[in-house]
């Protein structure tokens, strides 16, 4: 064969093999077929430790009632049974630790979120106790008159 | 064709080593290994979300933007609460105020106040990533960033993301979006740092109704595979092939 046929051709083979030589050093050792599927499974191994080690904000209710035996007993005890306590004061990751007191979210749009009524005929919305949000005690805390970890309106 | 004896037998010979060949490229396991390789992974993740359950108070939205790291000011959520009003002219209104993340605490839906004697239904879906078996956002990726786990939960590799949105695209359900700080393909994972943890997913744990819950479908014990097993539950645009494994309990045909 001519060489202006055979040079252009030693130059493409050349690119190749840089590509290739290139590529063993940038690909970590880990990226492949993890799996049965190359569709499905092909990925870097390491990835998957590092989304396990992804740090959790939100810590167990155990952990909030050794010290918080009180308000955690009465919350259990009444109505609001069902909700958590991190719902209201936020993630616990850190507290006290770092985050001495964590801060509660203590306004009005956070107990409307149940509360402000919706009779939705097919959904539990319009079973919950709720009221109008625009015209009950406009402007101020729920909490000024229901405690939320006891919120019984008889003992008001 | 000539055929001498010679031949004949040679190519017999040939011909039955060739048909012995597959035989030989067969490679040869423990029964150790070949259990494990049959078998598979323990744990196969599902989640059973309970409209009927649902009253659309957001708190999931809320956790999962803190547990992730979601800019909670982006109008972009892992999760988000969809409020579905069917009214008797038979129009059905949708909508997912800030993902549903404050909740609905007005009866205004697109700015239109609604009679609450015109309603004929109305109620609250959650939606998340549906980890499908065969998902398409995957099959996508052109660079391997996006794959699925031997547990089957869908993640993504933010250092092996380009931002092509090929995968954004793809997802019959919307529920892939560009994260604003890492500007890569951000998804639902269940919170496979807490579920493989032995934790509650963050939605779970927040959600004061059980509404949402998660179980291995590989244990037949486990109350949430009962639950998928044993009643009537529906997944989310079936007809894709997708095989979603976010499972609904009483949804309505209304939903898409």
């Amino acid at each position: 064969m001519k060489t202006h046929v055979l040079r252009p051709l030693w130059v493409a083979i050349a690119l190749v093999a840089l590509i290739l030589i290139a590529r063993m050093f940038v690909v970590p050792d880990d990226f492949g077929v993890h799996g049965d599927s190359f569709t499905y499974n092909y990925y870097r191994l390491s990835n998957v430790q590092e989304w396990k080690d992804f740090p959790a904000k939100y810590t167990s209710e155990k952990r909030c009632r050794r010290c918080h035996d009180e308000n955690a007993g009465l919350l259990q005890e009444s109505k609001h049974a069902r909700l958590r306590c991190q719902n209201c004061h936020g993630p616990g990751a850190g507290h006290p630790k770092e985050i001495e007191t964590l801060p509660i979210n203590a306004t009005r749009e956070h107990c409307l979120r149940c509360h402000h009524r919706l009779a939705y005929p097919s959904s539990q919305r319009g079973d919950l106790p709720g009221i109008d949000g625009a015209k009950h005690k406009k402007n101020k805390e729920c909490r000024k008159c229901h405690d939320p970890h006891h919120p019984d309106l008889e003992d008001m | 064709m000539s055929c001498s004896r010679r031949d004949f037998l040679k190519n017999t010979v040939a011909g039955a080593a060739a048909a012995a060949m597959p035989a030989c490229s067969v490679i040869l396991r423990t029964p150790d290994e070949a259990k494990a390789m049959t078998e598979g992974s323990k744990v196969r993740w599902a989640f059973l979300v309970d409209t009927e359950k649902c009253v659309g108070c957001g708190l999931c939205v809320d956790a999962c933007k803190t547990e992730n790291e979601i800019p909670y000011e982006a109008p972009v959520s892992r999760t988000w609460v969809e409020r579905y009003v069917v009214t008797r002219d038979g129009k059905t209104r949708v909508d997912s105020p800030n993902a549903g993340r404050d909740g609905f605490i007005t009866g205004e839906i697109r700015g239109e106040e609604i009679d609450p004697e015109d309603i004929d239904k109305a109620f609250f879906v959650p939606k998340l990533c549906n980890q499908c078996d065969n998902p398409p956002c995957v099959q996508v990726c052109p660079v391997g960033a996006t794959y699925q786990t031997e547990d089957g939960v869908v993640l993504v590799d933010r250092e092996w993301c380009i931002g092509c949105g090929y995968c954004v695209m793809a997802c019959p359900y919307g529920v892939r979006f560009f994260h604003p700080v890492h500007k890569t393909a951000e998804k639902c994972n269940f919170c496979y740092h807490r579920i493989t943890d032995g934790k509650e997913a963050a939605c779970v744990q927040a959600c004061p109704f059980e509404a949402r819950r998660m179980g291995n479908l590989r244990d037949p014990e486990d109350p949430v595979t009962k639950v998928i097993t044993n009643e009537r539950v529906q997944v989310l645009k079936d007809e894709y092939g997708t095989k979603p494994h976010v499972f609904y309990l009483g949804l309505d045909e209304k939903v898409r």
